[in-house]
């Protein structure tokens, strides 16, 4: 498992930076990034994103396409 | 290379403040009016954007604020606001105190001016990672400045009597201090929002901002429509994450879909996102050496979400309070608490109480709130979302049973 960023819908709005409670994401230079050693895949970030740009994908989805 | 050469920065200055927002700029600016050596650190490489805002803002706030109307960024008076429950028998609501729709990104730019002439530094492209920490000589822990990453990438240290933290909804630079800024998800709204053109509203309609709720169309949230122009405007949502079964945006875009009437030949020209954090207002947002101002103490209306005013609020009591401070010499959690204790009383306590109206319109269903606005009119409106005499409501509920059972389970 592991939480995915799709840059092409991400506004870089920060908002689920605060209700990270890892202290796994942040805003980079106008990027949100994620540390994927603090990562706990708690999906609070993946419930609020107002655009849905992030995902929590299971490993063997990992590579494939539209899914 | 010496501080005296115009692009250098101090190594020292009495107030530096992480975040060059509107509270942010407001406290650079009254700081180095009440001449104290003021630096702003601000990580995006231009103040005002992106946006993530609707940019409504009550000539209330601009007193407050001490700023003047600036046709530069108040872009559109508003004079009162349409209401339109769940079955769309829309209410209007002429305040006595009237808006501006402003524009954010020029906002933003002109308050940095303000306070730049005033005498602030402003470095940009900069994140402050942490602040600063060493022992007092109570033994305690105390804030003495910022450790930045500037725009070369070098991690340097910046020192000061007091920080100010206006670092916005995604703050940080608190919690490094050992204050939870962070927000529960239930507390924080997802908001996204179009700024559209060509729009089609009745022309004397455009002078109000328009608010549409129900949970079916934004579930914990609202929808707006803030005009900039007659045909121009911020068209957004906030849902509450806990409670959308889709995210902001579709919510949005369905809603819009099904209101071909005013968005038919609409252009979209912006597309912003952002946190809403709803929750109570962080109880003590200070500790030695550090206050805490705006959206990271969640200084944010919880019904309307706008921050602006608040922020803007909160900065000239954290300004007073630093020069105080300075004056004695003290930058303890003590002599920073009256920052607290006067914020609490003009503002904190106020917003608590509309916490609680929040709480109570979030337990109504779209059937209650159809008929709340059979039971109540503009004045009502007015005072409800003010909360300033919620107990008269117990009473004006009484012939509704299930929404005066609510009333007396939220707004006591």
């Amino acid at each position: 498992m592991a939480l995915e960023i799709d840059r092409e819908k991400c506004m870089a709005c920060g908002g689920c930076v605060s209700l990270c409670p890892a202290d796994a994401l942040e805003l980079k230079n106008k990027e949100l990034t994620i540390d994927h050693e603090k990562c706990v895949e708690c999906g609070n970030c993946v419930k609020f994103c107002p655009v849905k740009a992030l995902e929590i994908k299971k490993d063997q989805q990992k590579g494939e396409q539209n899914d | 290379m010496t501080e005296n050469q115009p692009l250098n920065f101090k190594k020292e200055y009495d107030v530096i403040i992480v975040g060059g927002g509107p509270g942010g700029s407001i406290a650079a600016r009254d700081c180095a009016e009440k001449g104290l050596d003021t630096l702003v650190i601000e990580k995006r490489p231009e103040l005002g954007t992106p946006v993530r805002c609707g940019e409504g803002l009550g000539k209330a706030w601009m007193e407050i604020a001490d700023l003047e109307y600036d046709p530069d960024w108040c872009k559109r008076e508003t004079r009162g606001a349409i209401v339109y429950p769940p079955n769309e028998k829309s209410l209007k609501i002429d305040p006595e105190n009237h808006g501006y729709v402003i524009e954010r990104k020029i906002f933003e730019k002109k308050l940095a001016e303000q306070a730049g002439r005033k005498g602030a530094d402003y470095m940009l492209k900069t994140r402050a990672k942490k602040v600063i920490k060493e022992e007092n000589k109570d033994g305690e822990t105390q804030v003495k400045g910022v450790i930045v990453e500037n725009d070369q990438g070098e991690t340097k240290e910046y020192r000061s009597k007091i920080v100010i933290a206006a670092d916005g909804v995604e703050s940080k630079i608190a919690r490094t201090a050992g204050i939870n800024t962070k927000n529960p998800i239930k507390d924080m709204d997802a908001g996204y929002e179009y700024e559209m053109t060509n729009l089609k509203f009745p022309e004397d309609q455009t002078r109000h901002i328009h608010i549409w709720l129900g949970d079916e169309i934004s579930p914990g949230g609202y929808i707006w429509a803030f005009f900039k122009d007659e045909d121009v405007a911020n068209v957004g949502i906030g849902v509450n994450p806990t409670k959308a079964e889709k995210s902001a945006k579709q919510y949005l875009d369905e809603w819009i879909n099904n209101h071909p009437e005013y968005f038919k030949d609409a252009a979209i020209t912006e597309k912003k996102g952002g946190g809403i954090p709803l929750g109570e207002p962080i109880e003590e947002p200070y500790t030695n050496g550090l206050m805490v101002i705006g959206d990271a103490a969640h200084m944010v209306n919880p019904i309307h979400g706008g921050g602006m005013g608040q922020a803007m609020e909160a900065a000239r009591i954290a300004a007073e309070t630093a020069e105080k401070a300075i004056k004695k010499e003290d930058y303890s959690a003590e002599q920073l608490s009256e920052f607290a204790e006067k914020w609490w009383e003009k503002r904190g306590n106020q917003l608590k109480d509309i916490q609680k109206v929040r709480n109570f319109a979030e337990s109504l269903t779209d059937k209650e709130l159809n008929k709340l606005r059979e039971i109540i009119d503009q004045e009502g409106v007015l005072e409800l979302i003010e909360a300033s005499n919620l107990k008269k409501f117990l009473k004006i509920f009484k012939g509704s049973p299930k929404i005066a059972m609510k009333a007396a389970k939220h707004l006591k």
